[in-house]
């Protein structure tokens, strides 16, 4: 967290351009935001209105045009690659529309992913495992692949995935938006727990109106342009 | 160690694709240690030929024998301290399958001549009283359980006949080199067998020499001595004789070391595409682990791995497999090849190509993987 002011993220002037053949397309033009530690923040616009590359910005997985990306307290810009992976391990939990889970890996180990990359030793790591998937209520279902699960048991996983390693921030695009509206409004309420109950930062990015109103602010993009 | 799950789970991806590309591996390594080990047993019988004995055959070629009269004639050139004789048998033992050397040799001469070839004084004896017996190389005698005593029945093919030799005994070669697959037997018991106008013909003749260095010089002599005569010689050393006889069938070598080097590298290319196939297939996944924040050093690794591990698998079983096949059927070639065996340093040369195979087809998809652009492979654009 950015000590000076309690903003957990800024960005400044932020554009982000990209090049198709030799044709430049602006996605993001001068981008100012902050949130703070501890929100829950909704980001909606149409297709195209940039609202992933925003998300890849704030995540560390893309680099801006111009202007300064600032997560964590750390700038973003000024990071190497291998900083920047590590960066995104101690600081990020993704969360993605189709899941994105490894389906040879059973439930236990992709959630046990983030871990690989510390230090803990296979018990601790068991231990946090197991406790991220009681947390999204998949006790008893380690042993199993992603085929033999449901979408929004999937998308669980992949949520316990994204908490194990106790991130900073959790970014999430459109987490909801491959599921039926019953498991979406699972899925939205587990959220909603992760940011009251253990003050995580989420920054969502949806289509849905009903899942924005479970964020408690609501950021809207259009054509690369945050609005008033 | 944590990740070798990782390596090994990405491998069971698809069984039949991880199979089939460490199986043709394998056999690429097998073959590898199949004509390396030619060659090396050729090698092997250079190396067990003496340098102070010469070999005296037909001057036109291997096929025509040479009277048994020029015995004392060449007994008696200076710097030869010894003679023997023999021809080569060339029969069948049961099936044409069990082909093995067998020479019938002049015995009272031949282990003055072979110091090499080691037989306990009793079974010398008892090989040496007994005109119809044989001695075996204790690999041949092992190859299909024959003990003292026991009687070989063979069929001849160049000395067509039903024969029949008992085993007096077993000989061991002084060094790893030296042949333990050939049988022995009396060249007079051949001799006295043939038609008359067969008789009396010796394949080959050996000579001891006093010194290495008179090879040359009691060469030329032997040679000069029959040069008119209707049965001309030509003498060379052992070792030459080897090389020329492995000469016949051409640059044996050279051929051998084309066809390996293609194999290997035609199945390299084989797995270097499967491999690139295999990383192209998870662009997504790659990108996901990224995101994750692994890093692209370890992705770079992860995925490298996976080629290393396959080919060292690959490797393990051709080379292992090429050891315990030629171990465990005894192969000679038909007495061509009496030291066929892998050695050591053969299956290590087919582990570190393995390695290399591993290392060269991991190295693209690696190294694309380890640049994948996350947001480009994520291919989302809001």
């Amino acid at each position: 967290m950015d000590s000076k002011n309690g903003n957990l993220i800024e960005l400044r002037g932020v554009t982000k351009v990209y090049h198709r053949d030799r044709i430049e397309v602006p996605v993001l033009q001068g981008i100012d935001l902050a949130i703070r530690e501890g929100e829950f923040v909704a980001l909606m616009g149409p297709s195209g209105s940039g609202k992933s590359t925003l998300l890849n910005l704030i995540g560390g997985i893309d680099t801006p045009t111009s202007g300064e990306v600032r997560v964590a307290g750390e700038s973003l810009g000024t990071l190497k690659s291998s900083r920047l992976a590590s960066w995104r391990a101690r600081h990020i939990g993704f969360i993605f529309q189709l899941y994105n889970l490894i389906p040879v890996l059973t439930a236990y180990q992709n959630v046990e992913l983030p871990l690989l990359l510390t230090r803990l030793s296979s018990a601790d790591r068991k231990k946090r495992v197991t406790f991220a998937l009681g947390l999204v209520g998949l006790e008893g279902r380690e042993k199993h692949f992603p085929r033999q699960l449901s979408g929004g048991e999937e998308q669980r996983v992949a949520i316990a995935r994204a908490i194990v390693a106790d991130p900073t921030l959790l970014v999430a695009d459109e987490p909801t938006g491959d599921l039926d509206a019953k498991n979406a409004a699972e899925i939205l309420l587990l959220l909603q727990r992760l940011n009251r109950e253990l003050q995580k930062t989420i920054l969502m990015v949806t289509h849905d109106p009903h899942a924005a109103e479970r964020a408690q602010r609501t950021l809207h993009l259009d054509k690369g342009v945050l609005q008033p | 160690m944590k990740f070798f799950r990782l390596i090994l789970a990405n491998l069971m991806r698809s069984k039949r694709r991880t199979f089939l590309t460490t199986f043709s591996i394998a056999i690429a390594l097998f073959l590898f240690c199949t004509l390396r080990t030619v060659i090396t047993s050729f090698e092997a019988s250079l190396r067990a030929s003496e340098a102070t004995r010469l070999v005296v055959r037909h001057g036109a070629s291997l096929v025509f024998p040479l009277p048994l009269s020029y015995e004392d004639r060449l007994a008696r050139v200076p710097g030869v301290t010894g003679v023997t004789y023999g021809n080569w048998f060339g029969g069948v033992y049961q099936d044409p399958k069990n082909q093995f050397a067998q020479f019938a040799m002049d015995v009272p001469t031949m282990f003055d001549l072979f110091p090499d070839t080691v037989l306990p004084e009793d079974q010398k004896k008892a090989f040496l009283a007994e005109r119809t017996s044989c001695i075996v190389g204790r690999a041949l005698a092992k190859k299909f359980g024959w003990k003292i005593g026991d009687a070989v029945p063979i069929l001849g093919t160049i000395y067509p006949g039903d024969w029949r030799f008992v085993i007096r005994g077993i000989y061991e070669g002084r060094t790893k080199d030296v042949d333990e697959n050939t049988l022995f037997f009396h060249w007079d018991y051949l001799n006295e067998s043939l038609p008359q106008g067969r008789k009396d013909y010796v394949g080959i003749y050996w000579l001891r020499i006093a010194s290495p260095s008179m090879a040359a010089a009691v060469s030329e002599r032997v040679d000069d001595m029959f040069r008119n005569s209707s049965q001309p010689t030509k003498t060379e050393t052992e070792k030459a004789f080897q090389a020329g006889f492995i000469s016949m069938i051409g640059n044996i070598q050279l051929l051998l070391t084309i066809l390996g080097s293609a194999i290997v590298f035609a199945i390299m290319l084989v797995t270097i595409n499967t491999m690139m196939m295999a990383a192209r297939e998870r662009t997504t996944e790659i990108a996901v682990l990224k995101t994750l924040g692994f890093s692209d050093g370890l992705i770079l690794r992860l995925v490298g791995g996976e080629a290393l591990l396959v080919s060292l698998v690959g490797g393990v079983l051709g080379c292992g497999l090429a050891a315990l096949i030629f171990h465990e059927m005894d192969f000679t070639g038909g007495g061509f090849f009496p030291n066929f065996r892998v050695l050591p340093e053969t299956i290590l040369a087919g582990l570190l190509l393995a390695v290399l195979m591993g290392v060269l087809s991991g190295v693209a998809p690696a190294v694309s993987a380890a640049r994948l652009r996350i947001a480009n492979a994520l291919r989302k654009v809001a």
